[in-house]
């Protein structure tokens, strides 16, 4: 029953937010349903994974309707890896948020909106179709609105804003491209689709409409040069909802781009593939080059996602079997350690007082282990080995170099380089130099909660867990993008022609 | 606000909004209406009462707090995905369950119909919470100018 599975890992969350708002009167039992729910949410999507691995693509037709005509939600390797990865992400940031949020922003209904997020983000990762994505992506969006407002602060409420304006552009072009898509091709189910792209003989429409898709998912990936919403927003929420944030959202983008330019739009490569190159090295440089003017530790990591983000784009740009490889890996090696850098982040602020580079130091003497733990996500970000990111990034540089595409393979590194430098900014700034209050205004690391500090070793141990075990994801990642550059099989298998 | 023949309209007007809320989700089901345009005629009809009595008489209309009212909404909503699941078929698959109420006359009871009630409560829960939100909470931070 694969696609009761899938089903599951869309009625769990669903299930958490209704039952998070009834227990809104009694604030330990939300909590404990809140985390029971987000625990929940990680088993069945690791059972879908499991059974994606072992018997292959999971095709749900909702409500007995069979592809094209009702709504499909279609799993494959990517897909069910996406979701665990949101579910890991989803159960690090509620702990975390239990030992962070207070009675206010309990009561602005922290619990179920994560939730709704949860719901949103695993809900593009199973669709199968494209009106479909863009409701999760609504789904997502509202939640988001709520949860960067929880707080309610004038700060929280002026990034929430920016970020709603210009993600509903975003929302804007999605519909247009959906129309457009509708219009040529009569079908809005991803198999479908792909199907029809090749008969279609107005290819420029047909490419117009790619390039808004890729203007739309761009932006919501917050590539160059659409990403100016990213940093006016992500330092203000809590430090929770942020790391959800941070690792999730943009994440959605690179994998909606990734269904978009493997499955739906490779009729003109020379165009949209080219174009994708091109911000993928302007991302990661212009990213990294942000970060380096900030000092505030959230907005440095901030600007990072940016230019990581050009890494995910680059693999597929390459669209060669280990340029997609690089980005399936580059994807879950990088939510796992942006989301811990940014929970980092939070616990360093709790024990200095404040977020601002300047204004904080002493970390290293008053919590040694918040050093380490901060090292390995920093160094594994920056490509270190034998750290996570040093395989991502080197199965990256490998396939740009393979096809002789000198130029991205340079970006990559250089970004690498620049990287190593924010990251050492902030070892410095914020670990080496002495606090400019006295040596008593950095508090040691038993004041921070445990509630905060369990996802953050969790996480980090997953960090070099993939670092040192790399070859097990590498082969599930090879698998995705086998897949992921057989659209045929895909198609037969959603339109049930095999079988 | 507090307007004579507002009070005494609505006092007219409300049970006839709501006991239209409650036809349109019923010939919902293969008629235009259904749960969210029912949930909203509802909505509307409390917050008639709202307007004409004071916001206190929302919560008294609803009895029990509004996010209450929407969170059981979603959970009927997930829970009529389900009954799918006994019968071996794929998520979200309608039922019907037909019964006899003699001399030939059939009542259709079906899933989707239940997965309609649960929008309809969702829909009035979540609009009155906002309703109520923006009748009760402080502004924010005091005013301020331009906005």
């Amino acid at each position: 029953m694969g696609g009761w599975l899938a089903a599951l890992v869309l009625v769990v969350p669903m299930l958490s937010a209704g039952a998070t708002t009834l227990a809104h009167a009694a604030p330990r039992l939300q909590a404990r349903l809140s985390l029971a729910g987000a625990f929940a949410l990680l088993a069945v999507s690791v059972a879908l994974l499991a059974v994606v691995l072992s018997d292959g693509m999971v095709v749900l037709q909702s409500g007995n309707w069979a592809a094209p005509f009702g709504i499909a939600f279609a799993v494959d390797t990517l897909g069910a890896v996406m979701t665990v990865i949101a579910a890991v992400t989803g159960v690090a940031c509620l702990a975390f948020g239990l030992g962070e949020i207070g009675e206010t922003e309990r009561r602005a209904w922290f619990h179920p909106l994560s939730h709704v997020l949860l719901l949103g983000v695993c809900g593009a990762f199973l669709t199968g179709d494209l009106f479909n994505l863009y409701v999760w992506f609504e789904v997502m969006l509202i939640a988001s609105f709520g949860l960067m407002t929880v707080g309610g602060t004038k700060a929280q409420i002026d990034g929430a804003v920016k970020y709603v304006a210009l993600n509903l552009v975003a929302t804007l072009m999605f519909l247009l491209a959906v129309a457009l898509i509708y219009g040529l091709t009569g079908t809005l189910n991803f198999a479908d689709i792909a199907r029809s792209v090749p008969a279609v003989a107005n290819t420029g429409v047909l490419t117009a409409a790619a390039t808004l898709l890729l203007a739309a998912f761009g932006m919501k990936a917050a590539v160059f040069p659409l990403f100016f919403w990213l940093p006016a927003a992500y330092h203000t929420p809590l430090v929770s909802v942020s790391a959800v944030f941070a690792g999730l959202l943009t994440k959605v983008g690179v994998y909606a781009l990734i269904r978009a330019f493997t499955l739906l739009f490779t009729h003109d490569p020379d165009w949209t593939h080219t174009l994708l190159l091109w911000i993928a090295g302007l991302t990661m440089v212009t990213g990294v080059l942000g970060a380096a003017a900030q000092s505030e530790m959230r907005r440095i990591l901030s600007w990072h996602i940016i230019s990581q983000i050009g890494y995910m784009v680059m693999g597929l740009a390459l669209a060669t079997p280990l340029g997609i490889v690089g980005s399936v890996f580059y994807l879950v090696h990088h939510i796992i350690v942006k989301a811990n850098l940014f929970l980092i982040a939070g616990v360093a602020a709790r024990l200095t007082g404040s977020m601002e580079l300047k204004r904080i130091g002493g970390l290293y003497r008053s919590a040694p282990w918040l050093g380490v733990l901060f090292f390995i996500p920093a160094f594994s970000l920056a490509g270190f080995p034998p750290l996570s990111g040093f395989w991502a990034k080197l199965v990256l540089v490998r396939a740009a170099l393979e096809i002789g595409s000198w130029w991205i393979a340079a970006a990559a590194l250089v970004t690498g380089l620049l990287t190593i430098y924010s990251m050492t900014k902030i070892w410095g700034e914020a670990f080496w130099k002495p606090h400019p209050a006295g040596e008593a205004a950095a508090r040691p690391l038993a004041e921070a909660p445990p509630a905060m500090l369990a996802p953050i070793a969790a996480l980090a141990a997953g960090t070099v867990v993939i670092g040192l075990f790399a070859q097990p994801f590498y082969v599930v990642a090879e698998r995705a993008a086998r897949e992921l550059l057989d659209p045929a099989a895909y198609i037969a298998t959603v339109l049930g022609e095999v079988r | 606000m507090s307007s004579l023949i507002l009070r005494a309209g609505t006092r007219i007007l409300a049970p006839m909004m709501l006991l239209l809320s409650v036809f349109l989700l019923w010939r919902g089901h293969n008629l235009p209406g259904g749960g969210f345009i029912g949930g909203l005629v509802a909505t509307s009809a409390i917050a008639l009462q709202g307007i004409a009595f004071g916001p206190e008489a929302i919560r008294r209309t609803l009895v029990v707090p509004p996010a209450v009212v929407a969170g059981v909404g979603v959970l009927i909503a997930v829970v009529a995905a389900l009954p799918a699941a006994l019968a071996g078929l794929p998520f979200f698959t309608g039922l019907w369950l037909k019964l006899d109420l003699g001399d030939g006359a059939v009542l259709p009871l079906s899933t989707p119909l239940l997965f309609d009630i649960g929008v309809y409560l969702t829909v009035i829960g979540g609009v009155c919470a906002l309703i109520a939100a923006l009748e009760e909470e402080p502004s924010l931070e005091g005013g301020e100018e331009g906005g």
